[in-house]
Formats: C-alpha cells, sequence, structure tokens
C-alpha cells in the first residue's frame, strides 16, 4: 500500500511521528479503503457485469473481469427499448432546466441582493419559506394546474377539453423553470460582491440591467456553473415527476424508461446493468470533470 | 461598459454625488412624493416578474389549492363535492393508511440515525491533513452522483439472494443471507441501507465544511488540559457541529417522510405491503386510484406529521446545544 508515501513532506514539517502516530496513519488507510471499496465498487462491478455474456453473469458473477467481454447486453439494452429517444427528452428536459435555472435564478437572485424595490423582503420570505413545504403536498394541484392550463393542449379558457401540457416538455419545464433554490443560491454570491460598482455604473448612465448583465454577471459565472451542474444532475436524475407527468412512451425520460425496462426484464441483469451504465454515464462523466466545483458547490450550499 | 476605470469614475462619482443627492441609496427617498421614482423600484420588480408568476402559478396557487381539494371529493372525472372533513375523518379508519404510516416510520426510524452516523463519521475520517483526503472524498461521493434508478438497478443485483454480493459476502462469514427484497422482514432494512449508500456523501460534505468552522485553538486548549481524542470530539467537536446536525438531521427528516423511489423501485411496495410507503400510499390514490381530494387530504396529514417531527427534532437538537 502506499500507506504513508503521501505524507512524508507533512510529516518533517511538523515533528518525527512516533510509532503510535504511524498505525494510526495505517489504520486510518485500512478504513478509507474499505469504505471506498463499498462505495465505488458497486459501480465498477456493474459495469463488469454489463460486459459479461448472458451464461456468464450467474454463474460467475463475482468474476472481476469477463472472460469473454460483449457489448452486445448494450446492443439489447438499446434496441429493445428506445433509449436514444429517452435520451434526446433527458437531454432537452436537463438543459432547459440549467439554462432557465441560470438565468431566472441570477435575475431574481440579484434583484433580492442587490436592488431597492417595495415588497422585496415579503416576496423573498415567501420565496425562502416555500422551501421548507415538503414537495408531496404541491404534487396533486400542480398536476391539475398543468393539466386545466388555459389555453394549452386543447384547452379551452376555462382549462376544460384537452390535456392541458401533461405529457408535454412543459410540464417538466414550467414548474421547475426558476426553482427557488437556485434564486437563493445565487442571491447569495450576488450579496457578497461590492456595491460601488454600481454606484459607479449608475453615475455613467448605465441602466440597471447593464449594470447586472455586464458588471455583476460576469462576476459571479463560477456560481452560475455551479448551480447548472446541480442543475443537470437534479434534472437528469429526477425520478418521480417525470413518472406522473410523463407517461406517453416517446416522452419518457431515461430515468422512467430504464424502471420501466427494469420491470419488464427483471432477471436479464446483464441488459439492466447496461441500461444502468447507459443512463449513468452523462452525470459519472461531469462529475469527473467537474467534481472540484461540485463539492465545494455542495459545502457552500451546506454553509449557508 | 465592459470595462471600467475605477480611478477616474471613483473621481467623478465623488463629484456628481455631491450635486445630485438622489444618486445616494436612500431608505427615505420612497416617502418623498416630488422626487422622479426610483429605476431601481422598476428594474427590481421586472427581475423577479416572471419567477414570481411561475412561483406563483407553481407553488402558491397549489399550495392553497391543496387545501381546497383537502375537503372536496375530486376525482378527475364527474362532479366535485364539497364533503368537509370528510376525508380527513376517513383517514383515521384507513387501515391501508395506518400500514403506510408504521412503514415510513419504521424507515425514519432506521434511516435518520444511521444517516447522520455515516456523515458524521465519514467527515470526522477525512478531516485531516493529508493529500489522499481528496481523492478519497472523491470516491465516497461517488454513489451521489448515480440517479436513484441507477442505484436501485445496481443494488437490485447487489441484493439478489442467490448471486448478489450481498449474500456472497456473507456466505464467506457462513451466514446464511435472507432473501432480502422478496422477505418482508428484510426488505425495508434494504431500502435504507440503499438510501444511506446513495445520499451520505452530501452530508458528509456539509459536515466537513462544519468541521472547518470549528477553531484549532479550541483543539490545542483542551489537549493541553490533558483531554483525550474522545472528550475533545465529545467536548468540542460534537458541540460545534450542532447546527450542521441540527440541518442534517431536518433534511433526513423531511426526505424519510417523503420517501417514495426507492420502494416504487425496488419492491413496488412489496413484499405484502411492507414497504408501501406513506407518498407511495398518496401517489397510488391520487395518480392511481385518481382520488384526488383524498391525496390531498393525506398529504396534508403527512405535511403536520414532518412539521411535528421537526419540530421535536429542534428541540432536542437545541437542547442538546445548551
Amino acid at each position: 500500500m502506499t500507506a504513508a508515501a503521501p505524507q512524508p513532506s507533512l510529516m518533517r514539517a511538523k515533528r518525527p511521528s512516533t510509532p503510535r502516530q504511524k498505525i494510526g496513519t495505517v489504520l486510518w488507510f485500512a478504513a478509507v479503503v474499505l469504505i471506498s471499496i463499498t462505495t465505488v465498487f458497486p459501480l465498477v462491478w456493474t459495469i463488469v457485469t454489463s460486459l459479461k455474456p448472458e451464461g456468464e453473469i450467474l454463474s460467475s458473477s463475482l468474476q472481476i473481469w469477463p472472460d469473454a467481454p460483449t457489448l452486445e447486453n448494450y446492443v439489447r439494452a438499446w434496441t429493445s427499448v428506445p433509449f436514444g429517444r429517452y435520451f434526446f427528452n433527458s437531454t432537452f428536459l436537463a438543459v432547459a432546466g440549467v439554462v432557465l435555472n441560470i438565468f431566472f435564478g441570477s435575475l431574481a437572485g440579484y434583484a433580492f441582493a442587490r436592488l431597492r424595490f417595495r415588497g422585496k423582503r415579503a416576496l423573498f420570505g415567501t420565496l425562502l419559506s416555500s422551501l421548507m413545504i415538503p414537495g408531496i403536498v404541491t404534487m396533486v394541484p400542480t398536476f391539475l394546474v398543468l393539466r386545466r392550463f388555459p389555453f394549452a393542449g386543447g384547452n379551452d379558457l376555462f382549462g376544460e377539453g384537452g390535456m392541458g401540457f401533461i405529457n408535454s416538455y412543459w410540464a417538466v419545464i414550467l414548474p421547475g423553470a426558476a426553482g427557488a433554490f437556485a434564486v437563493f443560491f445565487m442571491r447569495q454570491f450576488f450579496a457578497s460582491m461590492p456595491e460601488e460598482l454600481a454606484e459607479a455604473a449608475r453615475i455613467d448612465g448605465a441602466s440597471e440591467f447593464r449594470i447586472f448583465a455586464q458588471i455583476y454577471m460576469p462576476l459571479a459565472t463560477a456560481g452560475a456553473a455551479v448551480l447548472g451542474i446541480l442543475t443537470f444532475q437534479a434534472g437528469w436524475n429526477s425520478f418521480m415527476w417525470p413518472l406522473i407527468v410523463l407517461s406517453d412512451r416517446s416522452m419518457l425520460t431515461v430515468q422512467v424508461g430504464l424502471a420501466a425496462f427494469k420491470s419488464e426484464h427483471t432477471t436479464d441483469y446483464g441488459p439492466l446493468m447496461a441500461g444502468t451504465v447507459i443512463v449513468s454515464l452523462p452525470v459519472l462523466l461531469i462529475f469527473v470533470l467537474a467534481q472540484r466545483y461540485i463539492i465545494e458547490g455542495v459545502a457552500h450550499v451546506g454553509s449557508k | 461598459m465592459t470595462t471600467i476605470q475605477p480611478t477616474a469614475v471613483s473621481a467623478d462619482a465623488m463629484d456628481v454625488a455631491t450635486r445630485e443627492p438622489q444618486a445616494t441609496p436612500r431608505r427615505d427617498r420612497h416617502s418623498h412624493p416630488f422626487r422622479r421614482p426610483d429605476p431601481q423600484e422598476l428594474w427590481g420588480w421586472l427581475f423577479v416578474l416572471v419567477p414570481m408568476l411561475l412561483f406563483l402559478t407553481f407553488v402558491i396557487i397549489p399550495v392553497v389549492m391543496a387545501v381546497v381539494l383537502s375537503f372536496t371529493d375530486y376525482a378527475v372525472i364527474g362532479d366535485v363535492g364539497w364533503v368537509g372533513l370528510e376525508n380527513y375523518r376517513s383517514i383515521l379508519d384507513d387501515p391501508i393508511f395506518g400500514l403506510a404510516l408504521r412503514n415510513t416510520a419504521i424507515y425514519t426510524v432506521m434511516f435518520v440515525p444511521l444517516g447522520v452516523l455515516v456523515a458524521l463519521g465519514t467527515a470526522l475520517l477525512l478531516n485531516r491533513d493529508s493529500r489522499a483526503v481528496n481523492l478519497f472524498r472523491t470516491f465516497f461521493y461517488v454513489p451521489v452522483v448515480a440517479s436513484t434508478v441507477a442505484t436501485a438497478t445496481i443494488w437490485y443485483w447487489l441484493l439478489n439472494p442467490q448471486s448478489g454480493l450481498f449474500n456472497i459476502v456473507l456466505g464467506w462469514f457462513g451466514i446464511n443471507g435472507p432473501a432480502w427484497l422478496y422477505d418482508s422482514k428484510w426488505a425495508m432494512t434494504a431500502i435504507v441501507l440503499m438510501s444511506v449508500w446513495s445520499g451520505f456523501g452530501t452530508n458528509m460534505l456539509i459536515y466537513l465544511g462544519g468541521l472547518q468552522g470549528i477553531p484549532r485553538e479550541l483543539y490545542e486548549a483542551v489537549r493541553i488540559d490533558g483531554a483525550n481524542a474522545w472528550q475533545s470530539l465529545r467536548y468540542i467537536t460534537l458541540p460545534g457541529l450542532s447546527r450542521t446536525t441540527f440541518l442534517i438531521s431536518t433534511l433526513l427528516i423531511i426526505g424519510a417522510f417523503q420517501v417514495f423511489d426507492q420502494a416504487y423501485l425496488l419492491t413496488k411496495g412489496g413484499p405484502g405491503n411492507s414497504t408501501l410507503t406513506v407518498v407511495y400510499y398518496i401517489y397510488n390514490q391520487g395518480f392511481g386510484g385518481l382520488k384526488m381530494g383524498y391525496a390531498s387530504a393525506l398529504s396534508f396529514v403527512l405535511f403536520l406529521i414532518i412539521a411535528v417531527f421537526s419540530l421535536i427534532n429542534f428541540r432536542l437538537t437545541s437542547r442538546s446545544q445548551s
């Protein structure tokens, strides 16, 4: 093991390590490696299983590398279910969520942090307290609002006659377009910026929108990026709401599609694991590329 | 105006500010009737207009609707009738709701303490000076990245009674593992284990943030006083984390009472309704049976239960703080 290898310089900087500290370090490494195995190994095992031919999956399930690796499971998963279509749906919904939440979250967050207007505190207070309402309370009525939305999806003025926004992208996009969390998150960033920049620009005659768009927004890009990543992950991974409002087969998201696939192929572990890998790939990729931002972002949110 | 020359502008600013006092932010300007309206007033409302309309449509109106619906027998098809407290009365005599509430309570009682302990334990492990910490922090966080559906599919395979990893590993120690998802005694435990596994990473990061906020001098001070590791954990670390613990336990309680995805995906509420949760039952009533009035009443009862438990939690954590 690389037990003490990464640290000699650190240790030397303090004081020579006693045998007791050395044992402590070894125990520490043993503990974190063990936990890492429980968190990472199931994913590795999933990938390995997805590459095994049908015969090998149950007979030698623990074998860490397949005797005859194959992509057959991926072909079966991809062809038995329109995963391509699901992929498009999920990508579209997640990206729309990211764009709208960054845009509206920044606009409203900026206004709540830096502008003076009547009713600001009451509005923000209401918004914040809504974060404490469990999602289940608004679930049925939100469904009804979408279904009976005037002039949508064959509805008349009174929301009769059609299905409204149900089974359309809007049913997922609209309720999540300007989440209270996004507004709150961006407000925290804007609130910590200096006021002098705005004062100077105001005297130069810049409009409030220009001050927002050209001075403050560029300073908040790091925050917006973190918000975007978190929103993408949440959107890509969301399950219950798309399950409720998107029931048409061509409208399913990858998560709902995989769940349906799972209940239809309960024992086809190969294609199931291949489907799981397909569905998880985008978020895993983003995580690998942007893990520093994600981890700092979550820690930042938690500290508020 | 992509670039601003700070020096030139600030000199100007001083100049203008003395000539036009309304350019400086003053609270009392709202009450002055003869001045030009504050441009910020208009822009502020413009900026929040669309988000607030969406908030009104998809949060405020639904909350009000939920109250109204819970007093009706609304069922999508057919006439709507006002039934007063009838829905709430039938909840009291609904044996399946009782069962779902019991299952949810069992889940919460297992999940919340375990979730707090695992998050705290892993955070304490990672709270040390070592470059390896970043790597292991990433490894610990990996389950959070996968969706509940992906996690459930993986666990469904891990928990397979014959060829699943769980029972293979238990077999190494001579333990004959249970049938997990097919055994009504073990299915909920399996769901709890999966939920803790998939969610602890986030709370671990929040705890790590909290640990960083505890001043190092405190540890130095108690070490000079001869405190051992356990004592410094008990008297410095845990009290220093009480606010974080309150936040995390509240989030876990709110989440635990609303558990749905895991039960829906792993067991469909079975075997023998042993994993039917309250939200699952609301989902079945509202979207399966289309009894939306009844489902709304159920969701308010759940809201009330969550509020009560959050309050108890608040009392407990604020007491341990003093």
